[in-house]
């Protein structure tokens, strides 16, 4: 790791002037991505803004058909609400699939979507949610902030200060992991709001996570499993690794959201 | 550029002058000398440095030392009774043959004990899900599992 | 003591220090004055170093001293040697290019070792070492072995990369019986590389004393005296007495931490120019290209066979991959230790094996867990398995048809089976998998969208290469005994001096069971000494499962001593005739009468001679010895596994797994099961998860623990697990060695049973999700 200034700001706002005075700075959420890649000298900020303390960042708020979750409260924290639990149980279902037990202790949502990593979980939900990220200045439709690989609609310094997700009738995250990291090799979040609205969010496959649009389409006219079990995905543009070529990946999309289906309807 | 960090660590108030990219695994093993919490890795998989802060369990190698400012650490030297006597759950690892050469043992062991603390009578399957941040290349985990069902019995039946 | 301690399920006594973090293994080694090195190492499989230039990193704070390739050969530091000289087909030596510490000129291998940074702290060493600019001319490199021998020559001994073409076996005959077969079946087979992954990161930590002109190498090592020895005699020309060597607890070893390492030498050397001890502890990503790696064969096999399923002959062609250099025993694992073992636990009456050895632009490779018999099985096991499918045989039955029944037996590849019982381990494992209610299982999983599949394997093995003899004919630089010493205190406890080496398999409970028990102590009473030079007399390690076979006779050799000695002792406390005296257990009896003298008494007089036999006999009770065995051991055992395949996404998982093992005598089932569970864990990981893989241009692309998948405990079933007893004829305990059975019978085992599940002929190791899901849509 190459030597840093560390911050602790008392609140939000001397955060953010932090944040515009070092401008190779970085806000240090729960830190299970950015010290990793730290550590493996891949990521040298000049500065760590450390938002551990910052209590108004933190915590879940249940409000009529959404939920609020503060950008620094913990994954272990969502998937033991009782709050989310009731409301959109298949996200706190989401948070408890994340990692693993120690990082779900420490990693946090505002630090996972600002990451933007391409196998990470929450993005899956952020879409099939439609959840709205509120930051310091302004509010971003979840639809709008997804740029590529790691690359968010976030400007330098902006601080996501919470998310909001729209609780489905049912829905359900499945989960196909990469066997050596655990991250999504592929991820399908399927939320059917009723109405003909369903909304499939898919992580791990592409640069960035992406909706599934004929899915959604077929979806919305049934859902049932059935509906998309023989969509044949695209591997056009979606990545490949090591464990998962663009072909294996776009069938696994179909496999998982099929079973995401089934999931929700249970 | 050093700075002073602070911290409870078994018990003792602790503190001392770091580098502040100093992690807090650095800190524990070098500045304080406990040993006992292991480096196997560096890109958080092995688990073998999982220590509780506030009484969860995190992998001190993820986090960096002033993170910890102000905390409530455990280490694996803190587990057993003031007289040397094991924690239920290390005494469990003993009687179950659940390590080997050792290694990943004080981590699996940290992780455990704030596991069993939520799950007083786990299933095989919850207890393998427990482990997802653990890795032991010794045992193929079947005594870790034993050891880790019967140690949250132990310590749900001595509360 | 009334029970025996012999297969007592005795817990641990070394398991109060892990479980408490009072382990002390090298890293938490840290001495007054402590340096840190940190290497540079190449970022390119093959390259020529034009220039180095270490101007900045030599003013960074905090360094003290930068050494490059051309400080060491200024110093005349030897290059890394090999233990095994392999003589090829024509009667020429194996091509030994020199090994350098750091590189001469050229780098072969991503991560080879450019040059060393020490400095006061281990980041100041590692921001240092970033500032070397190193100047490379990078060349065309070679990474698959098929591909070796076209390939850019790696070094000017070998211009095509061939270190020997080596071959064992009667050709003509293993000819003329496929000539005449009735079947044949021919398999291409390919086993992956590996990377052994201990937990605990290799380590070093050197001191050299000016006031006693000697060094004290601490260093996470499997064999210190070994270590040692090699380090002293061939690299750096030093006095062995002047050099102490500790391996104190050592987090696991697999193979991986029996060789000597270059990063080892360089600490031990540097600690002397700067009079400080310098300490280096290897980071993950650091010892995915640094440690040496294991398996990465290409393997074309035949099995002939007669119309009712007789073996009539097999040949094996292998292009084994060594890596860029000779590691320590690289070059026996691909022949001595591999093809050897060819005729597993069957009556093959020919068999001819040609194994091709080549160097790549790789990590070294070197024995892995197993070493050479996971390779041996894998070949025997995949062949017998497919050819009983072709055959339309039952694959138990064609087993049973072959199964060696006759001891000793001679094999046609140079090794002698003293005794084993195949059809025992076989009938037990398949009692307790439930073989006959398979068929059931397979449709049930099949209600859920599962494959299910079953596969056996029958392995072999040969632990505790022996006689010293035989190995040095055969190309061994090293004696393969054992010695071990006990020390009797004058109150009568016992300290013994051991030089195997426990690096998790409890050789501090196991040893200390065998003295107590034959000695009447307790267990508290007994205390196991190893890993350092300075206190143990010698030491050939621990690797190859040979401890208890060998480290453990060699105490019991040492205890006859001791045991003889007493009754002289005995006999003149007693007023009774030497010949007289009976000893078991602690007692010392005169025949016949109730006259007796327990252990302690017996060593108290030996140290309080005051009533003692002093114009005849010594004082004291102390006694050692060395044990060169007569005879490899032949552990055995048979597994059955059965997977489901999910037929969505490929991905596989082992949802029951049997052994039954015949390790000959066995002193405490608790730990020997452990033992079993380990290596079980890391053949399904060969099978199932586990991987190297280097791109085209050399670069390692699984070279962090997010990409090389270790299993985890969800990817593992619970095992079911027994053992049947066929006691070694050749030492006195009677015991074969358990450590590698696991890893050397699972990966057949696993790939016979996804087959199965998918009905193909091969399918790829490791069977990845995407792996079988592509030979599912190929079938």
């Amino acid at each position: 790791m190459h030597a840093f200034q560390y911050h602790r700001p008392s609140s939000t706002k001397d955060a953010l002037s932090l944040a515009t005075s070092k401008s190779e700075g970085r806000y240090l959420a729960g830190g299970q991505s950015l010290v990793q890649a730290m550590k493996l000298r891949l990521s040298s900020p000049s500065d760590l803004i450390d938002l551990g303390t910052l209590k108004d960042l933190s915590g879940i708020k249940a409000s009529g058909s959404a939920i609020e979750i503060g950008a620094m409260t913990r994954h272990a924290e969502v998937a033991h609400s009782a709050e989310v639990r009731k409301a959109i149980p298949s996200l706190a279902a989401l948070a408890a699939m994340i990692g693993d037990r120690q990082v779900r202790h420490m990693g946090t949502i505002g630090g996972s979507l600002a990451n933007s990593d391409p196998a990470a979980d929450y993005p899956a939900a952020v879409l099939a949610l439609n959840a709205t990220l509120t930051t310091h200045k302004r509010k971003i439709p979840g639809d709008q902030f997804f740029k590529g690989l790691y690359e968010t609609a976030l400007e330098p310094g902006e601080l996501i200060t919470s998310v909001s997700f729209q609780a489905p009738k049912r829905g359900a995250y499945m989960k196909f992991r990469n066997p050596a990291s655990r991250f999504a090799m592929v991820g399908v979040y399927v939320a059917d709001f009723g109405s003909g609205n369903v909304r499939v969010g898919v992580t791990g496959a592409g640069p960035s996570a992406f909706r599934q649009t004929e899915m959604e389409k077929a979806l919305s006219s049934r859902f049932a499993p059935e509906s998309v079990a023989s969509i044949k995905v695209k591997p056009d543009g979606l990545n490949n690794d090591l464990h998962a070529s663009p072909e294996y990946r776009a069938h696994l999309i179909t496999v998982m959201a099929k079973r995401a289906v089934e999931a929700a309807l249970k | 550029m050093t700075v002073k960090v602070s911290m409870k660590v078994n018990g003792k108030p602790v503190s001392g002058e770091i580098e502040e990219r100093t992690l807090l695994v650095a800190f524990i093993r070098e500045n304080l000398r406990l040993t006992g919490t292991h480096v196997g890795c560096d890109t958080a998989q092995c688990g073998a440095c999982t220590v509780q802060m506030n009484g969860k369990a995190i992998k001190s190698c993820s986090i960096v030392a002033m993170q910890a400012e102000g905390a409530d650490i455990l280490t694996i030297e803190g587990v057993a009774h003031a007289d040397g006597t094991l924690h239920p759950m290390q005494a469990a690892f003993k009687e179950n043959h659940g390590l080997q050469c050792g290694f990943c043992t004080p981590g699996m062991v940290m992780n455990a004990l704030d596991f069993a603390r939520n799950h007083p009578s786990p299933t095989e399957q919850e207890v393998r899900e427990s482990l997802e941040g653990n890795l032991c290349r010794c045992t193929g985990y079947h005594n870790i599992v034993k050891s880790i069902m019967a140690g949250a019995r132990a310590m749900a039946a001595s509360k | 003591m009334t029970t025996s301690l012999i297969g007592a399920r005795v817990t641990r006594k070394e398991d109060y220090r892990f479980l408490t973090g009072a382990g002390q293994y090298t890293d938490d080694v840290a001495l007054p004055g402590q340096t840190y090195a940190a290497f540079v190492r190449s970022p390119h499989a093959h390259a020529n170093i034009r220039k180095i230039n270490i101007d900045k990193a030599k003013k960074a704070p905090g360094v003290i001293a930068v050494y490059t390739g051309a400080d060491l050969a200024a110093a005349k530091v030897g290059g890394l040697p090999c233990g095994w000289l392999i003589t090829d087909v024509k009667g020429q030596p194996m091509k030994e290019p020199p090994y350098p510490s750091l590189a001469q000129g050229k780098v072969r291998h991503v991560g080879e070792r450019v040059a060393v940074v020490i400095a006061d702290t281990a980041t100041q060493a590692k921001d240092a070492a970033e500032l070397i600019e190193v100047d490379y001319q990078t060349l065309p490199a070679v990474v698959n072995p098929a591909k070796a021998k076209s390939g850019p020559a790696l070094h000017d001994i070998a211009p095509d990369n061939t270190c020997y073409v080596w071959a064992i076996g009667d050709k003509n005959a293993v000819d003329a019986a496929f000539a005449k077969a009735a079947h044949v079946t021919k398999l291409d087979l390919v086993n992956n590389r590996l990377v052994p992954n201990a937990i605990e990161p290799r380590s070093a930590n050197a001191v050299y004393s000016r006031a006693e002109d000697g060094y004290t190498l601490y260093v996470a090592s499997q064999n210190p005296h070994v270590e040692r020895l090699l380090m002293t005699a061939f690299v750096l020309g030093l006095p062995e007495n002047k050099v102490r060597v500790v391996a104190p607890d050592v987090g696991g070893g697999f193979g991986s931490k029996i060789y000597l390492y270059a990063e080892d030498v360089v600490v031990t050397w540097a600690s002397r120019q700067l009079a400080r001890p310098v300490k280096w502890t290897s980071e993950r990503s650091e010892a995915f290209v640094s440690d040496a790696h294991g398996r990465d064969h290409v393997t074309t096999a035949e099995l002939a066979l007669d119309k009712d399923g007789t073996f009539l002959a097999m040949k094996v062609r292998t292009t084994a991959n060594l890596g860029a250099y000779l590691s320590t025993f690289a070059s026996c694992i691909p022949t001595i230790l591999y093809a050897t073992l060819l005729a597993g636990q069957y009556r093959t009456p020919a068999i001819y094996c040609e194994v091709t050895a080549v160097f790549t632009n790789t990590t070294p490779v070197d024995a892995y867990r197993g070493a050479g018999r996971p390779e041996a099985t894998y070949v025997v096991e995949r062949l017998v398995e497919t050819a009983a499918r072709e055959m339309k045989m039952d694959p138990a039955e064609l087993r049973r048809k072959n199964f060696i029944r006759q001891f000793p037996y001679q094999t046609p590849v140079a090794l002698c089976y003293d005794t084993g019982n195949y059809e025992a381990t076989l009938d037990a494992a398949m009692k307790i998998a439930d073989v006959a209610g398979f068929k059931e299982r397979r449709e049930q999983s099949l209600r859920k969208g599962k494959l299910r599949g079953l596969g056996y394997a029958c392995y072999i093995e040969a632990c505790g290469i022996a006689p010293s003899n035989v190995a040095g004919s055969l190309g061994a630089r090293a004696g393969l005994f054992e010695a071990g010493e006990i020390r009797v205190h004058p109150t009568g406890t016992v300290t013994v001096f051991t030089g195997s080496h426990s690096h998790g398999q409890g050789h501090e409970t196991t040893f200390a069971q065998v003295v107590a028990d034959r000695l009447g102590l307790s267990i508290e009473q007994v205390d196991i000494v190893h890993g350092d030079t300075s206190k143990v007399l010698f030491g050939m390690g621990t690797y190859g499962s040979r401890s208890l076979a060998v480290g453990g006779t060699a105490i019991v050799k040492a205890l006859d001593k001791i045991i003889a000695k007493g009754k002289k002792i005995a006999a003149h406390l007693l007023e009774a005739s030497e010949g007289d005296i009976e000893y078991d257990k602690g007692v010392f009896k005169v025949a016949g009468t109730d006259k007796k003298k327990m252990f302690g008494e017996v060593a108290f007089a030996a140290y309080v001679p005051h009533n003692y036999p002093l114009d005849k006999l010594e004082p004291g009770l102390n006694e050692n010895a060395f044990y060169d065995p007569a005879n490899f051991t032949f552990p055995a055992g048979s597994y059955v596994c059965e997977v489901e395949v999910d037929r969505d996404t490929g991905a596989s998982q082992v949802v029951a797994f049997t052994a039954v093992d015949d390790f000959g005598k066995v002193i405490n089932p608790m730990i020997v099961e452990g033992q079993v569970h380990g290596g079980l864990a890391q053949g399904i990981g060969q099978a199932l998860t586990e991987g190297c893989k280097y791109d085209e241009t050399g670069q390692l692309v699984t070279g962090s623990l997010a990409d090389y998948c270790l299993p985890r405990a969800n990817d593992l079933p619970l095992f079911k697990i027994d053992t049947r007893e066929t006691p070694c004829t050749h030492n006195p305990l009677g015991v074969k060695g358990c450590g590698e059975a696991g890893a050397i019978g699972a990966p057949a085992a696993v790939m016979n049973a996804i087959t199965d599940a998918l009905g193909v002929k091969d399918v790829p190791m490791p069977a990845t999700a995407q792996t079988v899901w592509r030979a599912m849509h190929r079938a």
